[in-house]
């Protein structure tokens, strides 16, 4: 295994994707992820990728549709209001079958809001964002070296699937330096004969999200809805101090980072409080909550924005007398540890005594 | 007898669905002579656009992606950059391009993409019923321009090919029309040469065809042709603005 070295957020993400075969970016700039646009336009002519700063989100979005068209793999990267742009094109990828991976390293809104980190934009990733009835897998890491590892994660599951995939971080995430390891990608092949390659000496394929004849659409947003069905056997999820746990802390991404602390001290103070953090947003882990539920009736979201994925959770464990409860911290500053502590304290309080 | 009609290869052998004294049915056919000619079907890849051309994935017999409306260019680039040996070309309507596109075809054509882009201004909006288009002429009636558009109001009809010939970064600009048979002829060489650019690898090439749409301009086949002739070409003359020699 390779030696730890000390990686920004954000370039661990442009690491991840090179190391997947990613050979094609389009992005256009916007804080805080330029760091990824930056580490591509230096580092993807090495392997002979082309790097385009394109006028726009739109046109960066359109461009990974047709790059990824061709079956190369191919990823763009935005923050919130870049990829309200976007959503355009991720709903025709999605219509028309073609992979593509899309970062939002998110920020804080609505409108131009701010570049502190937020939670915000979590329906808009895991309901699907733009138009019509379809998905994305979202992968929400919480440390620098899983935005590495779920980056190259993330280019298998958008061929498996002919899916986009989205991964969604935000500043903290991007901005923070902390050691990685490194390691080689082990190449797995998809059947890639639904790309556009010239019809030569076969018959012509097409790649179209427009269906118009009698019964056709609706075959195939059955169709479509069955794949996202389907994409519950990559659900993924990390649990922490669930032994004997009285009360259930669910929360993803740099606040579940802050809040492995925050259990700590409630363990180390004698409160019997657990944490579980869902890893994939879409499908979301709703089986394993559930489960978790039987013997364990207190649960507390705990996001950086005002309860979204907290919809979530009720409609995974909120349907026996379980107690849902939420702490949310809209963007503007980060909590520490003490302060979700705190919170905490008083939830458990109430429910445990 | 010698047979003088006889379809390309590059199209499927269905009937157009286009209306009576459409153009689009003479465009799409230019352009499959084109690929036939150069024998480029087996490594074509055409970006529909969203308009009356939407269909175009089911007449041409060769790979096809559809793009969102007006970022056909956009998506143009991405598939000529991750595949530069296939032939690559957009075909797109004026609400496409020069409306809601208009800033992916300057972009492309500004980077010098080594694609080409087949431009139908036809003065309308036609797959949503006939309103005005940047392209619509002075005082035209449209379903939106009820009493004519108003330059004062609407602005004034966008020249693209113009506008494009500027730009350092295109190779080819030309526009032509299919309103006549001498037109039509003049059309088939410039598109020609607009195939070559992109296959010497030479750069961005362009040509705007000028478009009857007698439905929306709610006249008979012969008067919309007419109309090509006496009001379209005064406005947007024909002819290649750059990159003629070879
Ligand atoms: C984002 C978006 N906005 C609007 C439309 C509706 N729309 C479809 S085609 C079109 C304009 C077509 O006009 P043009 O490009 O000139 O093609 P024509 O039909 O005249 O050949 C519009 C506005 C759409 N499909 N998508
Ligand atoms: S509406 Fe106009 S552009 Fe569309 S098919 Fe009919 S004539 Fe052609
Ligand atoms: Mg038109």
């Amino acid at each position: 295994m390779a030696e730890a070295e000390f990686i920004k957020g954000n370039e661990a993400i442009a690491m991840g994707a090179i190391e997947a075969g990613c050979r094609f970016y389009f992005g256009y700039p916007i804080t805080p992820q330029n760091d990824i646009p930056e580490y591509m336009s230096r580092h993807l002519t090495d392997v002979d990728g082309t790097f385009i700063q394109a006028e726009s989100e739109i046109a960066s979005i359109n461009m990974l549709l047709g790059a990824s068209s061709t079956g190369a793999r191919a990823m763009t990267s935005s923050s919130s209001p870049g990829i309200s742009l976007k959503q355009e094109g991720i709903s025709y990828m999605c219509g028309s079958q073609i992979p593509g991976v899309i970062v939002n390293m998110s920020r804080s809104g609505p409108g131009l809001g701010g570049i502190d980190p937020s939670q915000g934009d979590y329906f808009q990733a895991t309901r699907g964002g733009g138009h019509g009835d379809y998905r994305t897998i979202v992968l929400a890491p919480h440390s620098v070296q899983e935005n590495y590892d779920l980056t190259m994660k993330a280019f298998d599951l958008a061929d498996k699937y002919r899916n986009p995939v989205v991964i969604l971080g935000d500043a903290l995430l991007g901005q923070m330096k902390e050691p990685i390891r490194r390691r080689k990608y082990r190449k797995k092949e998809f059947p890639k004969d639904w790309a556009m390659t010239g019809a030569k000496g076969r018959k012509k394929r097409l790649l179209k999200s427009l269906y118009l004849s009698e019964g056709e659409l609706t075959d195939h947003n059955w169709m479509l809805n069955k794949k996202y069905q389907s994409m519950k056997r990559e659900i993924m999820f990390e649990t922490q101090f669930m032994e004997g746990a009285k009360l259930v802390v669910v929360a993803f991404g740099s606040v579940a980072r802050i809040l492995k602390s925050t259990v700590q001290m409630a363990r180390d103070r004698g409160m019997k409080v657990g944490l579980f953090r869902p890893i994939t947003l879409f499908p979301f882990p709703s089986a394993a909550l559930d489960k978790i539920s039987h013997s364990i009736k207190n649960f507390m979201a705990v996001e950086l924005n005002t309860g979204q994925m907290l919809e979530d959770l009720k409609l995974s464990v909120g349907h026996k007398k379980n107690q849902v409860d939420f702490y949310g911290r809209p963007p503007g500053s980060i909590p520490s540890p003490d302060e979700l502590f705190h919170e905490i304290k008083k939830i458990y309080k109430k429910r445990i005594g | 007898m010698k047979q003088t009609f006889k379809r390309p290869k590059a199209l499927v052998d269905i009937p157009f669905h286009f209306c009576p004294g459409c153009h689009h049915g003479i465009i799409h056919r230019l352009v499959a002579e084109c690929i036939d000619f150069y024998g480029l079907r087996e490594k074509t890849i055409g970006v529909a656009s969203v308009g009356c051309s939407v269909f175009l994935y089911d007449y041409f017999n060769a790979d096809v992606v559809e793009a969102p409306h007006g970022r056909a260019a956009a998506v143009a680039t991405g598939v000529k950059r991750a595949s530069p040996d296939n032939f690559v070309f957009t075909y797109q309507g004026d609400g496409d391009l020069a409306a809601i596109g208009t800033a992916e075809i300057i972009h492309a054509a500004n980077r010098g993409e080594r694609i080409t882009v087949i431009f139908v201004n036809n003065t309308v909006f036609g797959m949503t019923g006939g309103q005005m288009a940047p392209t619509t002429m002075s005082g035209q009636e449209t379903t939106t321009t009820p009493f004519g558009r108003d330059l004062e109001t609407n602005g004034f009809p966008i020249k693209m090919s113009e506008l494009l010939t500027e730009l350092p970064g295109s190779t080819f600009v030309a526009r032509a029309a299919v309103n006549n048979p001498k037109n039509l002829m003049k059309a088939k060489k410039l598109l020609k040469r607009a195939f070559e650019v992109q296959t010497n690898g030479e750069g961005f090439s362009f040509v705007e065809f000028l478009s009857a749409c007698p439905t929306n301009w709610k006249m008979t086949p012969k008067q919309a042709t007419e109309r090509v002739q006496e009001e379209m070409i005064p406005y947007f003359p024909l002819g290649v603005f750059k990159g003629g020699q070879e």
